[in-house]
């Protein structure tokens, strides 16, 4: 059996695939900012007096990076409805992302809060600033910029998790390919394209994170 | 609703078997293919360290789950008839070798030049230089970050499940679908997971921290 490569017919759904394309930055773009909101959450309370709050989230860390998004967002989209929730599949997506990443971002988070030395926050408590001003003047922006590389490399890797969402059938890339898929049986040229556009864009992104950081963080060290 | 009995219990861990042989292939697979990775990516040749570039670049900037597919359906195509397992474990293999491959990368670069001179200067040749003086310390420096490579591997090969391979989390769904107790299924499958990787992250943060000390 000789089989003949055809990309024609994914260059017929090109304006599908790129349309879910634009669907899965948004996808990603919302997780994102979820999860940073998230983290920063995460770690006010983790760094706070309360010792069960801190305990909690250490837990949630701890659960959520050592289960495999595929399970959570299972566990997500099933248990959603039973509390009462009905929503669509993309929102869903949206809230497993967000939470996925937030804990990665909680742990990232609090290595740069960690980074910034005890005696700048208590010169800036000295100083008469508020615990609330000292966190986001002293503490957040140098520890925002010490963590900024690992912090953009979990964004990219979860712009390519998106791709899992597919499990639940939110509109992204990967599911209309999959529908693409299962209409043309072109299954190997299907997801070969779309590969390539995954890399298009987690290379934009990682060009678009590095202008950001040449742009915020040009000023020297120390 | 049905009940979660011996069966499905049993059926879970058939399931978690898979899982740990895929983890077990693709990290001993990719272990070795990735040390040829790092070997090249630090390589004097450019072609060499530029080709190995590209191939670590291309497996970080795309999603695992498009590898698997690209490479189960691309063997299909090549009109070789390998059982799916096989072909999942490839994938995986390749996957893994291009994450160590970079880690290990970092690890050889961190050895200070003045240890290979050395060798070099001894009469040492490339094998021995590297096989005996840089990649002992390359690797033990590289371990935390293998050891957290290790977790995402077996966090990844629940992947195999959308491709329909009945590893843990498709043994998972299956039973849930059965049962119609997802969230006490996939609570249990979770867990198996968690009992698995938990102890692998805290190993690995351990000898962070021990590094961490030793280096100051």
């Amino acid at each position: 059996m000789n089989y003949v490569l055809d990309f024609s017919v994914v260059f017929e759904k090109m304006p599908d695939l790129l349309v879910a394309a634009l669907a899965t930055i948004g996808l990603a773009l919302a997780g994102m900012s979820l999860a940073l909101v998230i983290g920063v959450i995460g770690v006010a309370a983790r760094t706070s007096n309360i010792r069960p709050l801190r305990a909690a989230v250490i837990a949630f860390v701890e659960v959520v990076r050592n289960t495999p998004f595929l399970v959570q967002i299972f566990f997500i989209f099933f248990a959603l409805p039973m509390m009462g929730i009905r929503l669509n599949p993309t929102v869903t997506a949206i809230i497993a992302l967000a939470i996925n990443g937030g804990a990665y971002a909680i742990e990232i988070i609090r290595g740069g809060v960690d980074s910034v030395h005890k005696g700048q926050v208590e010169a800036g408590l000295a100083l008469g600033l508020h615990k609330a001003q000292v966190f986001r003047l002293i503490v957040l922006k140098p520890a925002l910029r010490a963590i900024y590389p690992s912090l953009t490399s979990q964004f990219i890797m979860l712009t390519l998790t998106t791709s899992v969402c597919t499990s639940i059938a939110a509109y992204e890339l990967t599911s209309v390919a999959q529908i693409i898929e299962s209409d043309t049986f072109r299954s190997f040229e299907v997801y070969f394209t779309i590969t390539l556009m995954y890399l298009a864009i987690s290379w934009m992104m990682m060009g678009l994170f590095a202008l950001i950081s040449r742009h915020f963080f040009n000023y020297p060290m120390r | 609703m049905g009940v979660i009995g011996q069966n499905e219990l049993l059926f879970l861990l058939q399931g978690l078997k898979w899982t740990l042989l895929l983890s077990a292939i693709g990290f001993i697979g990719g272990g070795l293919f990735g040390l040829i990775i790092a070997l090249a990516r630090t390589s004097a040749h450019s072609a060499l360290r530029k080709s190995a570039a590209g191939y670590i670049s291309v497996f970080q900037g795309t999603p695992l789950l498009m590898q698997l597919f690209v490479v189960y359906y691309g063997i299909a195509l090549l009109g070789v008839s390998i059982e799916a397992w096989v072909a999942v474990a490839i994938a995986f293999t390749l996957h893994a070798s291009a994450f160590l491959g970079e880690i290990w990368r970092g690890g050889i670069q961190a050895i200070p030049k003045g240890q290979s001179e050395a060798a070099n200067a001894l009469g040492l040749h490339y094998v021995s230089r590297m096989k005996d003086v840089v990649l002992p310390q390359a690797l033990k420096v590289s371990l935390p970050a293998t050891v957290g490579f290790l977790v995402q591997l077996i966090k990844g090969t629940s992947l195999a499940a959308i491709v329909g391979f009945i590893e843990l989390a498709r043994a998972g769904q299956i039973v849930s679908n059965q049962t119609y107790r997802p969230l006490l299924v996939f609570g249990i499958v979770g867990a198996i997971y968690f009992v698995i990787c938990w102890p692998l992250s805290l190993y690995g943060a351990q000898l962070e921290k021990r590094m961490a000390k030793a280096a100051r």
